[in-house]
C-alpha cells in the first residue's frame, strides 16, 4: 500500500484495508509524541497550512505532528493579509503554495475546496475541513480512538447522539463505519435526526442500524457513545431548544446504568452536552480522542510524504 | 424545406424535441466548428410525437462524445455514414462522469464560486437517475432544472 504523494480529502476515498493500514502506523506514533522518543524522519520537509478559515485545533495538531517528526511548517490561518482577499483563486493559491512546500494542508469554508486543490497541486493535499463537507482527518482520529479505547472496531455498538442533521462529523463517521461490522443508533431529536440519504446508506450496506430520540435506553446497551453539540441556532423557540438540551445531555446520572466499559466520545469543543463532572470518569475519552489527533496527522504526513510508516 | 442528405459524416437521430441546440452545443459543434450542420426540429415521428435530428459533415463523432448528450437526449441514436450509406449504428450510453453538463445547486460548493472549474458529477445510479457533485459530495436534486 503506497500513500506517497497521495491526497486525502475524502474519507469516503479511502478503503477498509487502507484505514486500517493508516491507524496501525498512527499507533506506531504513539512514543514518538508522547513518549520521549525523537523522530527526524520529516526532516528538510515543509508542510504548508493554508487556513482560510480559523480552525486553532485543527491547525496546532497538524503543525505539531509535522514538528514531531522533524519537519517544518509555512502558512496561514488569516486570510486578511493575504492575496486571497484581493480575489485571488483558491486554484492559484494552491499553484502558490505549491511551490514552496512539500505537501498542503487545506481548511476552507466552501465544500469541495480540498478536491479542487488536489486537482490544482502537484503536492500531496490534506482536507483539514472544507465548509460542512468533509473532514477525513477527524473521522480518522475517531476510528482510531474506537479502535485503542476498545482493542477494535469491529463488533461494538456505536450510538452517535445529538445533532446528526447539521454535524459533518456523524456523516463522516457514519460512511467509514460501513466498512466495519458494527452495530449503529442514530439518536437525536426529531429535527435534528441524521439525513435520510446516510440513513438509507447505512441500511443499504447491511448494517443493523436503529434510529431514535431516547438517548436514556441506548446509552444502557451502547458500547460507545459519541456526542455531538446541539446549537441554539437550529432553533427558532429557546424554551424548545431548552428541553431537547436537557433530554440530550450526559450526566453522571445517566452513566450509572451504562456498561463499566462504555466509551464517551466528543468532537470538541464541548459545551453543555456533557456534565463537567463525567469528566473524572474513565468513561470518559474526549480528551484522550483529542490528543489522537497529533498521532493520526503524524501517521498521514509520513505516510504522505515518504510512503512509509515509522 | 428539405434537408439534403449527407454523403460523409454523423446523423444524430431521435433527439428529444426542442433539445438539438442543446445537442450542439453540448458536442462543441456551434461557433468554432468548420464541418456543416443541418438541425431539423420538431420532424414528426410515426406514433404522433416529434424529434429532432442534427446533420454533421464530414466529421465521424465518436462514441465517447456522443455519450455526452445521454442525459438531455436518452433516446438518440447515431448513425455514422460514409459514402452515403449508414456504415455503423450508435446508441447513447449515460458516461460514469459528465463534465459541464449539469450544474452544481450548492451556493457553498467550490464549483461555484469563480474558480477554474467545470461543474463535474459522477454519475451513482442509472436507474432512477442519480447524481453526485465530485466536489461538495451533494446529490443533484431535480436533475432536469439542473442541466446548465
Ligand atoms: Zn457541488
Amino acid at each position: 500500500m503506497n500513500f506517497k504523494g497521495r491526497n486525502i480529502v475524502s474519507i469516503t476515498d479511502l478503503s477498509r484495508e487502507e484505514i486500517e493500514y493508516i491507524l496501525k502506523v498512527a499507533k506506531d506514533m504513539r512514543p514518538f509524541h508522547d513518549g520521549g522518543k525523537v523522530s527526524k524522519s520529516l526532516e528538510g520537509k515543509i508542510l504548508a497550512t493554508f487556513f482560510f478559515e480559523p480552525s486553532t485545533r485543527t491547525r496546532l495538531s497538524f503543525e505539531t505532528a509535522m514538528f514531531r517528526l522533524g519537519g517544518n511548517v509555512i502558512g496561514f490561518s488569516d486570510i486578511s493579509a493575504t492575496s486571497v482577499k484581493k480575489g485571488e483563486t483558491l486554484a492559484d493559491t494552491i499553484r502558490m503554495g505549491d511551490a514552496y512546500a512539500d505537501a498542503v494542508v487545506l481548511r476552507h469554508p466552501n465544500e469541495g475546496s480540498a478536491r479542487l486543490a488536489a486537482q490544482f497541486s502537484t503536492k500531496p493535499v490534506i482536507n483539514g475541513g472544507d465548509g460542512a463537507g468533509q473532514h477525513p482527518t477527524q473521522t480518522l482520529l475517531d476510528l482510531f480512538t474506537i479502535q485503542s479505547e476498545k482493542g477494535n472496531i469491529d463488533g461494538n455498538h456505536i450510538a452517535l447522539v445529538g445533532d446528526l442533521k447539521y454535524g459533518r462529523t456523524v456523516h463522516s463517521l457514519a460512511e467509514a463505519l460501513m466498512h466495519f461490522d458494527v452495530k449503529l443508533t442514530f439518536v437525536a431529536p426529531k429535527q435534528l435526526q441524521m439525513p435520510k440519504e446516510v440513513v438509507e446508506h447505512v441500511r443499504a450496506s447491511g448494517l443493523e442500524l436503529d434510529v431514535c430520540d431516547d438517548l436514556g435506553k441506548v446509552a444502557d446497551v451502547a458500547d460507545i457513545l459519541y456526542v455531538t453539540r446541539i446549537q441554539k441556532e437550529r432553533f427558532v423557540d429557546v424554551e424548545e431548544y431548552r428541553k431537547v438540551a436537557n433530554i440530550f445531555r450526559v450526566d453522571m446520572e445517566l452513566l450509572e446504568s451504562t456498561k463499566d466499559d462504555l466509551v464517551i466520545m466528543h468532537p470538541l469543543p464541548r459545551v453543555d452536552e456533557i456534565a463537567p463532572e463525567v469528566d473524572k470518569s474513565q468513561k470518559a475519552a474526549y480528551f484522550r480522542q483529542a490528543n489522537n489527533g497529533v498521532l493520526v496527522r503524524m501517521a498521514l504526513l509520513q505516510l504522505v510524504l515518504t510512503g512509509v510508516g515509522l | 424545406m428539405k434537408v439534403r442528405r449527407i454523403k460523409n459524416g454523423t446523423v444524430i437521430d431521435h433527439i428529444t424535441s426542442g433539445m438539438a441546440l442543446r445537442v450542439v452545443d453540448i458536442l462543441g459543434l456551434g461557433s468554432h466548428n468548420e464541418s456543416i450542420l443541418s438541425i431539423v426540429m420538431n420532424v414528426p415521428t410515426g406514433n404522433g410525437g416529434t424529434k429532432d435530428i442534427v446533420k454533421v459533415e464530414n466529421r465521424e463523432l465518436k462514441k465517447s462524445e456522443v455519450d455526452r448528450i445521454a442525459l438531455i437526449a436518452p433516446e438518440a441514436t447515431i448513425n455514422l455514414i460514409r459514402f452515403s450509406k449508414v456504415t455503423n449504428k450508435l446508441t447513447v450510453e449515460l458516461p460514469e462522469e459528465v463534465h459541464a453538463i449539469v450544474e452544481c445547486k450548492n451556493k457553498n460548493c467550490i464549483t461555484n464560486q469563480h474558480e477554474p472549474v467545470e461543474h463535474w458529477f459522477s454519475v451513482i445510479s442509472r436507474e432512477p437517475l442519480r447524481l453526485q457533485c465530485k466536489y461538495c459530495e451533494r446529490e443533484a436534486e431535480d436533475i432536469a432544472s439542473c442541466l446548465i
